[in-house]
């Protein structure tokens, strides 16, 4: 069937299987392999990708369900600006050992700071259990979630 | 700590300098095994048994070869045309690829289909019918070695029983003895369950075989690149040169990553036989089920003590649990890895293991999940007797520790089997965690709280480890000696690339191996490349496991570093007109002794061994090194944990971790906090939740993630981190290596904290995981 999804700002147009999984289509009809796969029970968050603004996790929607959606991917956060704060407060504090969870942390994080500029330790911990990571023990990707809310803060107040 | 002595734009150790790997992570750009596409691959997926134990009667692939789409079904008969069936394993026993005769475990590999998308590969499975006939499972190792019990391997020439190995190890003697002058034995029987390491990114292969140059190319998510290559040589029987193996950026292994598993096997022959490449990823559920236990050892554990709370002895018995095929992933010599350094940190002679290995109908694997070969279980063993010893006693658990410990001036130490520990200062390290977390008023509050009804529970763990396999006299792996090396080439501009034998899956060593070349030779830690993962671009090593890769990668970059250093100085005596022995090396600056204003970079050393050289000198500044070392290092550390557990329900939490970790020198302290971080979750992750279990048919409990449970940020706890810094004193740098202190030592503290919260009651033992439902019911029994 046919199916357009914007990812990242672009269009993608194409025939899919019907039961082509979002996942898949990210990362193998796109290209994108920055999306990863961790588990088949929707239990890791690896796949975790943004539709129309919210986390979903990608393996776990159909491609044709994100049909006239728009998708953020890891690849879409940095923009002509530069890196989002998410992803220099990962490298900063240090939020990431072997990447696998990354791009799904970030992710998530980055849609919590929008919703809420100002999220307390519990607040994010709460925000990421649906990620699983297997390296850090969270403690320094809740750290770096804080850090980017509160540089997003600080420039958003300052312009 | 010590000040680093390098500043910070040069980031020698002690810095922490921020790492060079994140910066492809963060943006998507990393490159997985999954992520590597090659023009023509095919898919291949794995047909695995449904039942524990099972004859074969026939296996019909007709359909499934008819389905669109399929290139090939591949099964037991067709690898066994090629000499493929069964395979060796790193314990030396053989292994079945497909299975041809039996299947000894569920999820073994029965049979494997080809085909141009995944999709596609997944619907032919179902397609195939394969023709079982039950037999019997066996399930617990304890039934497997039972008289009459139903031969598991009865293809194996010589096995008449299914008992895998014994092992026994120290003085049976002189234990006698220390038993017969105690006044006590203080007895624990525990096992320690089976676990998995479960790293976010599954296993994988993407095999490209040549057919026609017999080049094969294969892609694979590998801890160890050069021992593998040189296994699949031995195994397949192709030519090493023609082998590249190239483990791209890891998801994570902890010892899942290291053995070689039947898909690997299959997917290289499909892709020889096929002529295309083949790519393989498991699905979280075959990784759980058929890749890489760990654990499941059956413990007993006596200690020798008199009444002032002195250990005098030691005796363990061991039942392990091996699965259907002994696959363990240790030094040769090891059968129970390095379990021998149960004496843990306590001074006393005698002690006496012995240990039986049994088949059962379950996964074979026995990897040493973030732990140096069985060191875990080892250290949670001594850890949980000697708090159950000091209340037999009726001491304190801290001052029983306090009483017993090796004394730093006692160093190097010969414990009772045989380890030579080389440095310490135990007591130091204990006492500074117990103030940290506030011991004596901690205990107050416990005695305040059982007053009122409310269980608080406070547990030490007081660990050593003995990391950094290993000396070449004692430690190899299918015959290969456990050496590593470095690589080492500055360029004409000064900057530099570092080859490794030891392999990242997420411990930072693009960044941490730069910083040795930067502390050795003053050339920033941004200016050297480090490249590992590719055999045909790396010096040979044994790879990334054990925590090996500080302690003898580490160890020979800081050697070849030093080798080149000596070349530099030469050079810039020629170009300072001075005498060798007068040239120092101090940040990258090269000076005479004494005119600190005559002097010359390492980048212009690095510019003259390509340009302007003294008479007789072979130009160049590159060397390497293999790294032999003189013995094992052995980090230790102190963990205290303090709990409330709910008497009505059994829900324990964790109200403080304190850890203090002694790893020596830190090359990059923020590094070690996230290794110790993420340690210290594996380690709270087994005690409390992550089980690997068993119907009695053999099923497997704990397939998937909703199943085998990890902990996710909302149950882990906070960490309190604390360090002090004895150096190994003959590792080059001074580091021991920490990647797995905290998986080691913290599951004995997060029990001996739930166990001290009931151990008024009369508990003395909980087995992990320490389940809700199993806290209660000791509570209503001790009730
Ligand atoms: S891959 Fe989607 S939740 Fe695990
Ligand atoms: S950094 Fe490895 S899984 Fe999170």
């Amino acid at each position: 069937m046919e199916v357009t999804i914007t990812i990242n700002g672009s269009d993608h147009a194409g025939d899919v299987e019907p039961r082509t999984l979002l996942v898949d289509h990210i990362r193998r009809t796109v290209g994108l392999t920055g999306t990863h796969i961790g588990c088949d029970t929707t239990s890791c968050g690896a796949c975790t990708v943004l539709m129309d603004g919210k986390p979903v996790k990608s393996c776990t929607v159909l491609a044709a369900q994100a049909d006239g959606s728009a998708v953020t991917t890891v690849e879409g956060l940095k923009t002509a600006e530069g890196l989002h704060p998410i992803q220099s407060a990962f490298t900063d504090d240090h939020g990431l050992q072997c990447g696998f969870c990354t791009p799904g942390m970030m992710l998530v994080g980055a849609s919590l700071i929008a919703e809420n500029p100002d999220p307390s330790d519990d607040e994010v911990r709460w925000a990421i259990s649906g990620n699983l990571c297997r390296c850090t023990g969270y403690i320094n990707i809740v750290k770096a979630i804080r850090t980017a809310a509160a540089r997003a803060a600080e420039s958003s107040g300052g312009s | 700590m010590a000040a680093p002595t390098t500043p910070a734009e040069i980031g020698g150790i002690g810095h922490s300098v921020q790492r060079k790997e994140d910066a492809r992570l963060i943006e998507g750009q990393g490159n997985f095994l999954d992520d590597i596409d090659l023009p023509g691959t095919l898919h291949m997926a794995i047909l695995r048994s449904p039942l524990a134990h099972a004859r074969i009667n026939g296996i019909d692939s007709g359909a499934a070869t008819a389905l669109e789409g399929v290139v090939a079904v591949v099964t037991g008969d067709l690898m066994d045309q090629h000499g493929l069936a069964w395979m060796p394993t790193l314990s030396g026993d053989t292994q079945a690829v497909l299975a041809t005769d039996k299947v000894r475990y569920q999820g073994q590999e029965v049979a494997a289909v080809i085909a141009v998308d995944p999709y596609i590969a997944t619907d032919a499975l179902e397609l195939i019918e394969v023709d079982y006939e039950d037999l019997p499972p066996i399930t617990t190792p304890q039934q497997s070695l039972e008289e009459g019990a139903a031969l598991i391997r009865d293809e194996k020439e010589g096995q008449d029983d299914n008992l895998v190995y014994t092992w026994e190890t120290g003085d049976p003697v002189a234990t006698e003895q220390a038993f017969a002058r105690a006044d006590r034995v203080v007895t624990l029987e525990t096992h320690y369950p089976r676990s998995h390491p479960a790293p976010l990114e599954t296993c994988g292969i993407l095999a490209d075989v040549n057919s026609v140059t017999g080049q094969a190319t294969i892609y694979m998510t590998s801890q160890a690149p050069h021992a593998h290559r040189t296994l699949f040589a031995m195994v397949a029987g192709l030519p090493e040169q023609n082998i590249r193996i190239v483990s791209p950026d890891i998801g994570g292994g902890f010892g899942n990553k290291v053995p070689i598993y039947p898909g690997y096997v299959v997917a290289t022959a499909a892709s020889l036989l096929i002529g295309r490449p083949v790519k393989w990823v498991e699905s979280r559920t075959e990784n759980l089920i058929s890749t890489g236990f760990a654990r499941d050892y059956y413990m007993k554990g006596e200690l020798a003590v008199t009444d002032e709370g002195r250990i005098l002895g030691l005796r363990v018995n061991m039942l392990s649990d091996q699965g259907a095929f002994y696959s363990d992933a240790q030094p040769s010599q090891f059968k129970a890895g390095l379990f021998h350094v149960v004496t843990g940190s306590y001074d006393f002679g005698a002690a006496h293991i012995d240990c039986k290995g049994a088949f059962t109908n379950k996964a074979p694997g026995g990897v040493a999940y973030r732990c140096s070969f069985r060191i875990t279980e080892a250290s949670y063993l001594i850890e949980r007797l000697v708090q159950n010893a000091a209340y037999e006693v009726g001491i304190d658990p801290a001052e029983m520790r306090l009483r017993n410990f090796i004394q730093p001036e006692q160093f190097p130490y010969e414990t009772a089997t045989g380890f030579v520990y080389d440095s310490g200062d135990y007591p130091t390290a204990l006492r500074t965690a117990l103030e940290e977390v506030g011991y004596d008023d901690l205990r107050k509050e416990q005695a305040e709280a059982r007053a009122e009804g409310r269980l608080i529970g406070i547990g030490i763990a007081h660990f050593t480890e003995a990391v950094g396999a290993g000396p070449s006299r004692t430690y190899d792996i299918a015959g290969l000696k456990m050496i590593d090396s470095a690589e080492l080439r500055v360029h004409p501009t000064g900057k530099a690339i570092l080859k490794l034998g030891v392999k990242t899956q997420g411990q930072g060593h693009e960044t941490t191996f730069a910083q040795i070349v930067a502390e050795e030779l003053g050339i920033p830690a941004t200016d050297v490349k480090v490249e590992h993962g590719d055999t045909d671009h790396t010096p040979y090593g044994l790879g990334t496991y054990a925590s090996r890769s500080t302690p003898v990668g580490g160890a020979a970059t800081a050697v070849v570093s030093r080798k080149l250093a000596d070349k530099a100085k030469k050079i810039a005596a020629h170009l300072l007109e001075a005498a060798d022995e007068d040239i120092e090396l101090d940040s990258g600056v090269l000076s005479v002794v004494g005119s600190p204003d005559r002097s010359v970079t390492i980048q212009d050393v690095a510019l003259a061994a390509y340009t302007n050289l003294p008479e007789g000198m072979e130009y160049g500044l590159e060397d390497v090194t293999y790294y032999d070392p003189p013995n094992l290092t052995y980090p230790y550390g102190s963990y205290i944990v303090v709990v409330e557990v709910d008497p009505d329900t059994g829900v324990w939490e964790v109200q403080r971790m304190v850890a203090l970790d002694d790893c020596g020198v830190r090359i990059n302290p923020m590094i070690v906090e996230g290794q110790i971080c993420g340690g210290l979750t594996e380690g709270f992750a087994m005690s409390a939740m992550q089980w690997i279990t068993f119907d009695d048919d053999g099923n497997c409990i704990g397939a998937n993630f909703m199943d085998y449970l990890v902990p996710t940020a909302w149950e882990t706890p906070r960490f309190e981190l604390l360090a002090t810094e004895v150096p190994s004193p003959h590792h080059p740098i001074g580091a021991k290596g920490v990647g797995e202190s905290a998986t080691v030592g913290s599951p004995a503290a997060f029990v001996n904290a739930v166990i001290d919260a009931v151990a008024h009651l009369g508990v003395r033992n909980i087995d992990m995981p320490v389940l809700p439902d199993r806290v209660w019911a000791a509570i209503d029994a001790a009730g």
